[in-house]
């Protein structure tokens, strides 16, 4: 019973082969089947996210030649060609395979280290292949397993609870000032892709209110829609800067578009109620002077940078921390694995003990000829016994002793050296 | 044991404390959590100790310096606990709890003097002494609320984002317990200094005649209402709301030391 893995990501593989090989939900439960129905692997789980395809897998027993089997069902599932493929798979076997996982969902094989989406990719592709019968015991086993790791990683450690881009570092700011986003208002000017990354970020905080200025009125119009905000003229700032709390800025320009006399008469209309501005653009588009005014708080680009800076170092001081949950975890399922393989390999040692014992008595017990047949009868009977005492005592102690199951972790070393190859399946 | 709980106490509340940095350096629910329980015990054990020394001393509590120390330091944590629930923060504790502590310590470990009961006794006395110091411990927390608040505002305004600035409670927030505190306080001294004409004019058949205290205690009680007013303007908003706070403060402990040692005649302790 060992367990597989072949995949690809984005350390191995880059953005045009990962985009070929990677599997919509539909496919993951197609290709899911096909490796069953053909054979290859009996239980089977398929994981697909931007920066990833892996397949996990239980090959059958029998099964020698499980890996180039699953490269070339890869190679044609997708139509890549296999030379291509192979430079950029990975693969892991068992223990190996085991902790790859386990550190994918903790978030420490991320692009973005400790990122919090991968551990719902995981959930759900696991749901998936729950709901298709496509995985069994070995699989739900190591799936709870890892669901349970990216959880403590991300209730005991602090590696994914720091804001890693720039808007969600001014974000969090923000909520230094107001608390809860929730029921402010925000400000968005310019609508380019930084202004919508900030826009998705405030609205994740629960912003309630979101206002849009623009120089192209058509672009702002473009992006409230999307975000269900209101579009306000270019230029007029009294009615912009009068309700937001939240002021993001991301406009190319050369001249600061809010000076502070704008900025000034803002905050005399506002009753000096704290303003947080996020300066995103590059030349700056606040006057630096705007910064000394009476509950102004100003952050640009650079500030923002040097927190998501502070907060890289810090995430990867968390790693060992992480590392040592994952061991942790690894260590379980490793015993729990083994004492299911150790309850497969006494049966197979009473087998083929059994076995053995026939033909022993019939070349042996041929040659002597004085023993009545009742005696044969009881020479077998008493090796039977025998046979039974050695084998039984070590799998009722195997059933109770949690301490000695999780000594044996190698249970093939032991299949090795008790069964030929004949035995094992 | 004579001295069981007011080792238990120092043992609550120091643990309490420790939980408290622990929750502001990790951000650990459960050492927030641990933090209000150990405050609760300590609380607990804080109130046997001050009943077991006006036994030892057979008078009220607040009957000396160090009583009403006492007294201050467990009605400053009853104060702070109910705006933790209030306003389900709990970043401060760790700002709260050393003086807590410090007023308990220097409170109990001082000799005790024994006194000779005094006239001052009755319910409406115990009320007014003990509104009066529960207001001044209200007073105590919005000064390290907006004393906070201000270290925060200049981190956060000058761009020093050590780590400290993640873990404080928001600027808005402590703006509203400051102000929560605040009334909490007012009331309390309100009420506090009506019983205690009630009382005077009981003992003595007269409810005025001149103290000191009286006129700094108006002044404290205008100061306050004036920040409660000024906190939401726009010229004060903020910052300077916070400053007037902190200063406030200061004519507090004045009336605390300076009148209550020198100038009043019947307010020695509180």
């Amino acid at each position: 019973m060992e367990i597989v893995l072949v995949g690809l990501n984005h350390r191995t593989a880059p953005v045009e082969v990962r985009e070929k090989v990677s599997f919509t939900a539909d496919q993951a439960r197609r290709a899911a089947d096909e490796l069953r129905s053909r054979g290859i692997l009996e239980e089977t789980l398929v994981l697909s996210t931007c920066n990833r395809s892996e397949v996990y897998g239980v090959p059958p027993e029998t099964s020698h030649n499980c890996l180039s089997g699953l490269a070339s069902f890869l190679s044609e599932f997708h139509s890549v060609g296999p030379d291509i493929l192979t430079s950029s798979l990975y693969h892991h076997y068992d223990r190996h395979a085991v902790r790859h996982l386990f550190r994918v969902s903790a978030g420490l094989d991320s692009m973005l280290l400790g990122e919090a989406e991968i551990l719902g990719q995981v959930r759900e592709a696991y749901r998936l292949a729950h709901e298709q019968g496509a995985t069994g015991p070995v699989l739900n086993r190591l799936f709870q397993g890892a669901l349970e790791v990216g959880k403590r990683v991300r209730t005991d450690t602090e590696l994914g609870s720091r804001p890693m881009s720039v808007a969600a570092a001014g974000v969090k700011l923000a909520e230094r000032i107001f608390g809860k986003l929730a029921g402010h208002k925000a400000l968005v000017l310019g609508a380019g892709a930084v202004s919508e990354q900030v826009v998705t970020t405030l609205r994740d905080r629960g912003v309630s209110d979101l206002f849009v200025m623009n120089r192209s009125r058509e672009r702002a119009v473009e992006l409230a829609q999307g975000f269900n905000g209101k579009v306000i003229e270019w230029a007029d700032w009294d009615a912009a800067l009068l309700k937001p709390d939240v002021v993001v800025c991301s406009i190319s320009a050369d001249e600061p578009v809010l000076s502070r006399g704008i900025l000034e008469a803002a905050m005399n209309a506002r009753g000096n109620r704290a303003l947080f501005l996020m300066d995103l653009g590059m030349p700056r588009n606040i006057e630096a002077a705007a910064a000394e005014l009476y509950n102004v708080y100003v952050y640009n680009l650079d500030d923002l940078s040097a927190i998501v800076q502070q907060n890289r170092q810090a995430r990867e001081g968390e790693v060992p921390r992480a590392e040592a949950i994952v061991e942790d975890h690894v260590g379980k399922f490793l015993s729990w694995q083994a004492s299911v393989e150790l309850v497969g390999l006494v049966q197979a040692l009473r087998a083929r003990l059994r076995a053995e014992r026939t033909s022993f008595l019939h070349t042996r017990l041929a040659s002597v000829t004085h023993l009545s047949p009742k005696d044969r009868e009881h020479m077998e009977v008493l090796m039977d016994e025998m046979l039974e005492k050695l084998l039984i005592e070590p799998a009722e102690r195997l059933r109770g002793e949690r301490e000695l199951r999780r000594k044996i972790q190698n249970v093939e070393a032991l299949r090795d050296l008790f069964l030929s190859n004949r035995d094992k399946g | 044991m004579p001295h069981l709980f007011l080792y238990l106490t120092v043992l609550a509340y120091t643990l309490s404390l420790g939980s408290y940095v622990r929750f502001l350096r990790s951000g650990r629910e459960i050492s927030g959590r641990l933090g209000t329980i150990f405050l609760g015990l300590g609380l607990v054990a804080h109130y046997f100790a001050l009943l077991e020394r006006s036994r030892g001393l057979h008078t009220v509590p607040y009957h000396d310096l160090y009583g009403s120390m006492s007294l201050f330091g467990w009605l400053l944590a009853v104060t702070y606990l109910g705006l933790e629930f209030f306003h389900r923060q709990r970043s401060v504790g760790a700002f709260v709890l050393p003086f807590i502590l410090a007023f308990f310590l220097a409170a109990h470990l001082a000799p005790a003097d024994r006194l000779s009961p005094t006239v001052a006794h009755g319910p409406i006395f115990a009320f007014h002494v003990t509104l009066s110091i529960l207001a001044y411990a209200a007073f105590a927390l919005s000064f390290v609320l907006s004393l906070i608040f201000l270290v925060e505002n200049r981190l956060l305004r000058n761009r020093h984002l050590s780590e400290l600035v993640w873990r404080l409670p928001p600027l808005e927030l402590l703006e509203r317990m400051s102000r929560s505190s605040v009334l909490v306080g007012l009331i309390s001294i309100a009420v506090g200094t009506v019983l205690g004409f009630i009382w005077v004019d009981r003992l003595t058949g007269q409810y005025w005649y001149y103290d000191p205290k009286y006129v700094i205690t108006l002044l404290v009680l205008l100061l306050y209402a004036a920040y409660l007013q000024l906190s939401r303007t726009t010229t004060w908003r903020g910052a300077r709301a916070s400053g007037l706070c902190i200063f406030n403060f200061v004519i507090v402990v004045l009336s605390f030391t300076v009148v209550n040692l020198y100038l009043s005649h019947s307010h020695r302790y509180f």
